[in-house]
This record gives structure tokens, C-alpha cells and sequence, in this order.
């Protein structure tokens, strides 16, 4: 079984954001790999180390070179080889194309994306890339097991979970819980991760269905109304008669 | 043209939220001047189609064979057929586990531009521009959709509910079927709980609770309220809550009434998951802690003094 992992560049999420125009300024800003990536990563290694039959670990970015650093912390978790198409994702119909392309020019049994990026938050990759493959998609994933050589998937859904048999190949958007803590790469595979192969292809033409086109920076909060730990009535009387929540 | 409302069932039942979209998607219908309709999937009592009459739905399509459980592929395809049907402008799905799972794909079969995680109406129509935040809730980027058709996911408890009643003619909706790929081979489900995404008012707790073993008066300050529990990260990475109560970046990203966040220092990453509350009450120890940043009433003191005593006060409030 072959396993790709779509991996998106982010700010690490403790970035305070500032941008000019629509550009996020990108000086002082650390760039990690997106944090449901990298579990999808660990959990896509588990199941390999496991002997459950996972042959390959494959890693797919749509950005420019400075995104390469990304690519090659995925590598050096473990991953077997990477592709980045060479360009600045627009949206995430652009960039589900791309890696719909990606996926076409080779050979994989499970597709995975985290369910969101911590940039644009469009939440929408997974189900686009699985809709242009014409592939099953399943959302909400918790958790990937190999049983029998036949993958099994669970799904949260209101209350719990749901477990799944699924065709392959499958697009699975995952979310925390398939994996709890990343894997930190090892200096072994920091210096692996240099030798292993990275194809960059270039992207193809796609129609702009959305853009961004002005950022606005939210109101400023008003400033905390505090109540002294002697006052527990008061602050009840606030959220009963000011704030009208309870 | 048409605006296309998506209503996901809950054991045949429809939820607030059902009616929060019907509101929202009225509210455009109207603003665009054509008529909304209404698409349920899978088996739903007569007695909850009639409920949504009350939101305005001209029609409301519905289709109960094979859509006992959730295949995104079959479910896109059924969908996107009802919007070509009725000649949809604007299909609306509700962000939650479902709609994210669909609205990716019905908008590349409809060459629709998405919108996820909407909260308003849109700026303008023509162009198309909608507000949503981005960058985990830190800014508002304006979205322009360029398509002919397009695609909202709206979040939860962000847009009033509106009467406003309409004809709700039912119909059933003639589909293609596609084959399902997947399937569903077991459910665990604990039923009657109240959830954390559906809940109100949440009671939040962290490390300052010091271990597991001190949820006892948070279970009941929630109690109490009518609230859900959650926790925040540490707490669930260190297994003293399920990591389904965990919100932040990385967790649950909820937008309750009243959030109460108590002994949560607050990083960067739990505020971009409780940002979008009404209201947040925090209670902590160190008057520097972020959280107070955040909040809306604070509370500089000891979780184990202070939460009995509000026990206490909200019984009797």
C-alpha cells in the first residue's frame, strides 16, 4: 500500500499576523509544516513500522522553493520521497488541482489531507482533490488502521464515531486524534531527509474561482470587566442582567 | 435561480442549526429576489419537514433511498443534481463534520467557488464578496467568488433565526444514484449527552486544575448550567480529558454563548478556538495570564475557592 500526504506550509500558529494589502508580511514569521499534516505524517510511518503493509510514504506541497524546508522536515520524519508544484497556492480549488495532478502521475492506495490549513482555513482540499479524482472521500477521520491488509477508517460524528470500510484508493481529511504527538525528525533522518528524491513540477492552469481581496483586522475587544473573588454575585448579575447568557 | 439550503439529519431529526441556515439562506434568497428551497437526504419524519415550513423554504426536496449513512460521494452527487435541477446560484451547507465534507466536492461538480466558515451575509453581490476569518480566526480576509455559482458554509450559532414562512411544498427529489464506496461497518455513539459543538454554554478547564481527579466540580458547574465540558490542550494530550472536549487550533473551534474558561492561561492557539463566543468569563490565578486578554468578566482567584461559590450563586440565580 503507497500513502500520500498532502502537506501545506503554515505560520506557526502562534504567529501574531500582520499583513500589507492582502500579503501576509512574512519577516520574523516561522514556517511550519500545517499541524494535521504532520499527524497524518506520524500516523502514515506508525502503520508502516507496523508491518500492517504500507510500502511507501509519499509527501505532496503546491508552493514555491522557500517551501522546501517544509518538505524536507516531512522527509526527515521519515517520508520516502516528496513532489512540490512550483507555485503560490491561490485558493483551495487551485491547489487541489495540482495535487490532483500529482496524484495522477503515480500510484496511491490512501490520499491524505488534514482537514484544515491553519492559514486560509477553507477547510476544502480533501473533498475537492477526491471529487476531481473521483475517488471516496471520508471526512472527520480519527483514526486509520490497516486490518487485514484492507484499511479501516473512523469518522467522528455527533456523540462518537463511526468505523468504516472503505475502496481504495481513498481521500481521508484527518483531524487530531489519528495521531496525538508529531514525530520529531531524528538527526539520522535530518541527514537522510537530504538525500531523499524531491521532483518539482510545474503547475497547470486553473480558473480563479476565489481570491482574497482586502484583509481587515477585527475590532479591538473591549477591555475585561473584573470582578473581585469576593464577588461571585456580581459577576452572576452580569451575565444574567448585561450580558443576557445565562 | 434559486439559493439551495442542504439540511443534514440528526436520527431523523433536524436541529437549531437547521434553522439557522434556512434563516441565513432566506435572508439572501431575498436579497438576490428568488426563492429558496430546502434539500433533506435520508429518512426524516413529516412531522420535522413541516417544522421548516416556518423558515421560509418555497419547496423542500427530499429523498430517502440509500442515504442511511453518510457516503460524500453518493450525497455530493444527489445534491448537485438538486442544484442544477432548480437552476441553484448559491448552495448552503452548514460547517460542521458534514458540510465540510461535501461542500469541497459538490463545488468542484457544480465549477462552484467556496466559501467556508461564513458568519454574515455577504458584503456585496455583485461582485460577490464575503467576509470570513482566516488565519485561525486572528483576521477577516473579503472573499470575492468569480464563478457563476457559488458555494457558503456558514458556522455555527453566528446567524439569528428568523420566521418567516413560506409555502414548504415537499417534494420528492428523482435522483441518478451513484454506488456507494464506503461503508459504514459500526457506529459507538453515546446518545443523550449534551455536545460540545451544539452546547451554549460551555464550562472550559486546564491545567489548573491540577489532575483529573478535580473535574468533579466542573462536571457540576456545568450541570448546574446546562453546559457542556471542555478542556484545553494539555489537558487532553495528558489524557485527563478525551481529546474530543479539547478546543483550540488544533481541537474544537466553537462559538458557544457563554464560555467559561477556567484556570486556562490562555495561548495563542486556545483563544483561536473560542474566539467567536458571545461571551467568555475567565477565571485564574495569575492576573497576567493571556486569557484575561480574551475575555469579557474576569476573575483573579483560586479555581477550588471560586467555582463552588459560583456553583452556589447560579442555583440560585
Amino acid at each position: 500500500m503507497n500513502i500520500l500526504v498532502c502537506v501545506s506550509n503554515v505560520p506557526d500558529t502562534t504567529t501574531k499576523v500582520k499583513f500589507s494589502g492582502t500579503q501576509l508580511e512574512t519577516e520574523g514569521v516561522q514556517w511550519i509544516v500545517n499541524p494535521w499534516d504532520e499527524l497524518a505524517i506520524t500516523r502514515a510511518l506508525e502503520l508502516k513500522e507496523s508491518g500492517a503493509g504500507v510500502d511507501k510514504i509519499t509527501i505532496a506541497t503546491v508552493g514555491l522553493v522557500g517551501t522546501e524546508t517544509t518538505i524536507r522536515k516531512g522527509l526527515a520524519m521519515g517520508a520516502d520521497d516528496a513532489f512540490r508544484v512550483d507555485a503560490d497556492p491561490t485558493d483551495a480549488f487551485f491547489t487541489a488541482t495540482q495535487l490532483a495532478e500529482v496524484i495522477k502521475a503515480g500510484s496511491y492506495d490512501l490520499i491524505m489531507t488534514g482537514f484544515e490549513s491553519a492559514d486560509y482555513n477553507g477547510i476544502s482540499v480533501g473533498g475537492m482533490l477526491s471529487e476531481i479524482l473521483g475517488y471516496p472521500s471520508v471526512g472527520a477521520v480519527s483514526a486509520v488502521n490497516i486490518v487485514d491488509g484492507k484499511l479501516q477508517i473512523d469518522r467522528e460524528i455527533d456523540g462518537g464515531k463511526e468505523v468504516l470500510s472503505v475502496q481504495t484508493p481513498v481521500v481521508a481529511s484527518v483531524q487530531k486524534g489519528i495521531a496525538i504527538d508529531p514525530r520529531i525528525p531524528a538527526m539520522r533522518g535530518i541527514m537522510m531527509a537530504r538525500r531523499k528524491p524531491l521532483t518539482v513540477m510545474p503547475a497547470v492552469e486553473v480558473e480563479v474561482y476565489t481570491e482574497v481581496v482586502e484583509i481587515e483586522l477585527p475590532e479591538a475587544k473591549s477591555a475585561v470587566k473584573m470582578f473581585d473573588a469576593e464577588d461571585i454575585q456580581g459577576l452572576v448579575n452580569a451575565l444574567k442582567n448585561e450580558a443576557n447568557v445565562i | 435561480m434559486s439559493v439551495l439550503v442542504y439540511l443534514e439529519n440528526w436520527d431523523g431529526k433536524f436541529k437549531k442549526v437547521s434553522f439557522e441556515l434556512l434563516s441565513y439562506g432566506k435572508k439572501i434568497a431575498e436579497d438576490m429576489g428568488v426563492p429558496m428551497f430546502a434539500l433533506s437526504l435520508g429518512k426524516v419524519d413529516a412531522s420535522e419537514l413541516e417544522t421548516l415550513k416556518t423558515y421560509g423554504p418555497e419547496k423542500i426536496f427530499v429523498n430517502d433511498n440509500g442515504f442511511d449513512s453518510l457516503d460524500n460521494e453518493m450525497y455530493a452527487s444527489a445534491i448537485s443534481q438538486a442544484a442544477e435541477k432548480e437552476d441553484a446560484t448559491l448552495v448552503v451547507f452548514s460547517q460542521d463534520n458534514v458540510g465540510n465534507a461535501l461542500a469541497g466536492r459538490v463545488a468542484v461538480r457544480l465549477k462552484a467557488g467556496l466559501v467556508s466558515a461564513v458568519s454574515a451575509i455577504p458584503i456585496s453581490y455583485d461582485p460577490f464578496i464575503i467576509k470570513k476569518k482566516v488565519y485561525t480566526n486572528k483576521v477577516f480576509g473579503h472573499v470575492k467568488v468569480n464563478t457563476a455559482k457559488k458555494i457558503l458554509s456558514l458556522s455555527k450559532n453566528t446567524f439569528e433565526i428568523i420566521e418567516n414562512a413560506a409555502a414548504g411544498v415537499v417534494e420528492e427529489l428523482a435522483l441518478d444514484h451513484a454506488e456507494p464506496k464506503t461503508k459504514v461497518e459500526s457506529t459507538d455513539k453515546v446518545t443523550g449527552k449534551l455536545l460540545l459543538t451544539d452546547a451554549e454554554l460551555v464550562v472550559s478547564a486546564g491545567r489548573g486544575m491540577k489532575g483529573p481527579e478535580n473535574w468533579g466540580m466542573i462536571e457540576e458547574l456545568a450541570e448546574t448550567l446546562g453546559a457542556a465540558t471542555a478542556c484545553s490542550r494539555p489537558c487532553s494530550d495528558e489524557g485527563w480529558r478525551p481529546h474530543t472536549e479539547h478546543v483550540g487550533q488544533t481541537g474544537k473551534i466553537i462559538a458557544p454563548n457563554l464560555y467559561i474558561a477556567i484556570g486556562i492561561s490562555g495561548a495563542i492557539q486556545h483563544i483561536g478556538g473560542i474566539s467567536n463566543s458571545k461571551c467568555i468569563v475567565a477565571i485564574n490565578k495569575d492576573p497576567d495570564a493571556p486569557i484575561f486578554e480574551a475575555a469579557d468578566y474576569g476573575i483573579v482567584g483560586d479555581a477550588f475557592k471560586v467555582i463552588p461559590e459560583l456553583n452556589e450563586a447560579l442555583k440560585n440565580a
